[in-house]
């Protein structure tokens, strides 16, 4: 069974199965290296810029900013929920979400392209 | 690759759209397969309908286009008569009630709670009125913006009114400029007061003279690429092409095709002829449209006006267009202030008996959300402004209330953070209550976007609000950035966003304190413009000040995750099923 994951409204929202699921303007406490000074990024989510599956885990790329020191990063396949029997499942996004270590997270100036619906 | 909207529309879109929207009508919302929703509500926008948020499932909004904000004797009844039956849902804004229309900042109206199975009948009455809401969204040529009172307006250099039309009849439903990579936003403005604000669309016509055989003669200077969505906004460039207004439709269709042509499909973030004028120039854009989409020579720029420019500067005489002006027939328009764009259904048909009552029975709607009340004749004038319903929609109003322009927001928009319309109600009037101006500042405006989409022209307002989140005592809240000194006219400026992340219930103190400090520094009777541009970022955000005060916000929580932010039971699981069909 396929499901479809999208970035929909210019980047505002993840679309899975033509329902929107995960919006931007959520505070998502990161643990990514790189994303900013801070131990942990507060980062409010103002851009989604790709959604991707990592196993039975959707990721998301996504353009935000730290609330507490204030820089700008794109930060790589934050993990936002699960396909669990077909079904998406929302993960905990109040918790600390980890990203993979593996791929570099840069700060940004501007606000970087995307490939959107 | 091509984005999703592009192979969506490959499938189908444009005139076409429209009987599958009346078939999906007719069989009911369900009829709408599960798994095509993200596509259908992206082609239904060709005929200006928006499916509204997460939780308001079935329920769309619905934009008109008004060709320059010009609404005909009786259109305005009608669009009063639909709000009143069919703009009614779930929820009632405790502000403004269970139905209204919103004027929008491209001089168009919205309608919110819309059925799918009322479609057919609205479009018929629409159109059997001679109004319209084909290519009110979408990616094709939008509602065609100006000055709203062209053709009568005493200031005016060239009547922009016979070439607004004509370029809405050649191409609305023009199936070879239906479907473009992205929105193609189009002002034309004739008068001297800016108020097409040209500066901030794709398009621009502003009015400018030309020698020709030793003879000034009036037409158009052609400005591309301006806008304000996302963190890029920019001003049309100067392409150096006058036109005269017989040619206008020919320079114009050139363009929408060099932009149809040209434009990226692959990437709608990057699809605006903004970006594309960034990567080429003006020069490669002008020598594009001459070789490949002109069949006459193209004239160099002419002689413009835009020195004489008020609208929206901060200075002048002319920064809106409300209050008593006169006509060129001698008659008078009045500009009558609409809060933040919206009117109950029961005063938008009380408008319009004042309009036949008073006036021709025209009404004209402004960018700065605002109605015009056109063809008073000096004779009724008193006994107009006299009207009771003119104390709440006042041709004088505070400064505040004039100076406030707010989009959508998360009531019902998807893309927006934060709650707009009813928090910057509630502003105005508290800072008409607790902020004092210098006397000799009666224009102060306030534009609160919800997101970086900046429908509400946030960057160039004196002060700009923009929807953001931040954590108050550890609790995630509603928050704004904070941007100083925007403006247009002959030297536009974007706001500088100085001030981050102020939770929303301490922005009106801060304002205030803003203020305070400019009644009490500035020089000479300087503008407010003026102020913050000597002022650098670090100064202005130390006299921003943000700071609690009686002032209580009482939507402080993430909005976005209500169904509606104004019902008892807020919470999505409380959310109304989709209307039955009937």
């Amino acid at each position: 069974m396929t499901t479809r994951l999208r970035v929909l409204d210019d980047g505002a929202w993840l679309s899975v199965d033509d329902t929107r699921r995960v919006s931007v303007s959520e505070l998502w406490r990161v643990d990514a290296p790189d994303v900013c000074e801070c131990d942990l990024a507060d980062l409010v989510v103002e851009n989604f810029l790709a959604v991707g599956v990592d196993g039975r885990t959707v990721t998301a790329r996504v353009y935000g900013q730290c609330i507490v020191c204030g820089t700008k990063s794109t930060v790589e396949w934050v993990p936002v929920g699960r396909i669990v029997d077909g079904e998406f499942a929302d993960i905990d996004r109040d918790g600390v979400l980890s990203v993979p270590r593996d791929v570099p997270n840069e700060p940004a100036a501007a606000e970087p392209e995307r490939k959107s619906g | 690759m091509p984005s999703d909207v592009e192979h969506w529309k490959s499938e189908a879109y444009g005139n076409e759209i429209r009987d599958h929207l009346f078939e999906f009508a007719e069989q009911g919302y369900d009829s709408i397969p599960d798994d095509e929703h993200d596509a259908w509500f992206e082609r239904f926008k060709w005929w200006g309908l928006y499916h509204q948020r997460n939780g308001q499932e079935g329920y769309f909004m619905m934009r008109i286009g008004t060709p320059n904000g010009v609404l005909n004797p009786g259109q305005l009844r009608v669009v009063g008569e639909i709000a009143d039956e069919y703009a009614r849902g779930p929820g009632a804004n405790p502000i403004f009630g269970e139905s209204y229309a919103d004027f929008t900042t491209r001089q168009s109206i919205q309608l919110h709670w819309i059925e799918l199975s009322d479609v057919p009948a609205i479009f018929e009455k629409l159109e059997s009125n001679g109004l319209s809401t084909q290519q009110a969204c979408g990616d094709s040529w939008r509602n065609i913006v100006g000055n709203p009172v062209a053709g009568k307006d005493g200031q005016e250099v060239v009547d922009a009114w016979p070439v607004i039309r004509d370029l809405n009849e050649e191409f609305k439903g023009n199936d070879d400029h239906s479907n473009l990579p992205r929105k193609w936003k189009v002002s034309v403005t004739g008068s001297a007061d800016g108020s097409g604000q040209g500066d901030i669309n794709d398009l621009a016509f502003e009015p400018a003279y030309k020698r020709i055989d030793g003879e000034d003669v009036v037409g158009f200077n052609v400005r591309v690429g301006g806008g304000l969505a996302r963190n890029e906004p920019r001003f049309a460039r100067d392409i150096d092409v006058w036109v005269r207004p017989d040619n206008a439709a020919a320079v114009a269709g050139g363009l929408s095709a060099l932009f149809r042509d040209n434009g990226d499909r692959e990437d709608r973030y990057n699809a605006r002829i903004k970006f594309l004028v960034d990567e080429w120039g003006a020069d490669q854009v002008r020598e594009t449209l001459q070789d490949e989409y002109v069949d006459f020579e193209l004239e160099t720029a002419g002689r413009d006006v835009r020195e004489e420019y008020t609208y929206n500067t901060g200075g002048g005489e002319r920064n809106d267009l409300v209050g008593v002006h006169e006509q060129k027939d001698g008659t008078n328009f009045v500009g009558l202030n609409v809060l933040v764009g919206r009117m109950g259904a029961a005063d938008v048909l009380e408008l319009a008996d004042l309009a036949e009552a008073y006036g021709s029975g025209e009404v004209r709607l402004s960018q700065r959300q605002n109605v015009i009340v056109t063809d008073v004749p000096d004779s009724e004038l008193d006994a107009f402004l006299d009207e009771p319903l003119l104390d709440h929609y006042s041709p004088d109003p505070s400064p505040f209330m004039r100076g406030s322009v707010a989009c959508t927001g998360t009531e019902f928009c998807s893309l927006s953070i934060v709650e707009t319309k009813n928090r910057q109600v509630r502003y105005a009037r508290w800072l008409k209550q607790n902020a004092d101006l210098p006397d000799d500042v009666d224009e102060f405006h306030v534009h609160l976007s919800g997101c970086t989409a900046s429908c509400a022209q946030p960057q160039i307002a004196d002060v700009s609000l923009r929807g953001m989140k931040t954590r108050k005592n550890g609790e995630a809240v509603e928050a704004l950035d904070v941007g100083l000194g925007g403006g247009l006219g002959d030297e536009p400026q974007f706001a500088r966003w100085v001030t981050q992340r102020v939770p929303v219930d301490e922005v009106p103190g801060g304002l205030a304190n803003l203020i305070e400090s400019f009644a009490a520094q500035r020089e000479n009777g300087e503008g407010f413009r003026e102020f913050v541009a000597r002022h650098d970022d670090e100064e202005l955000d130390g006299l921003v000040e943000p700071e609690e005060t009686d002032y209580e916000d009482p939507m402080m929580h993430n909005t976005k995750m209500t169904w509606y932010p104004y019902a008892d039971e807020d919470g999505m699981d409380a959310s109304p099923p989709a209307p039955a069909d009937d």
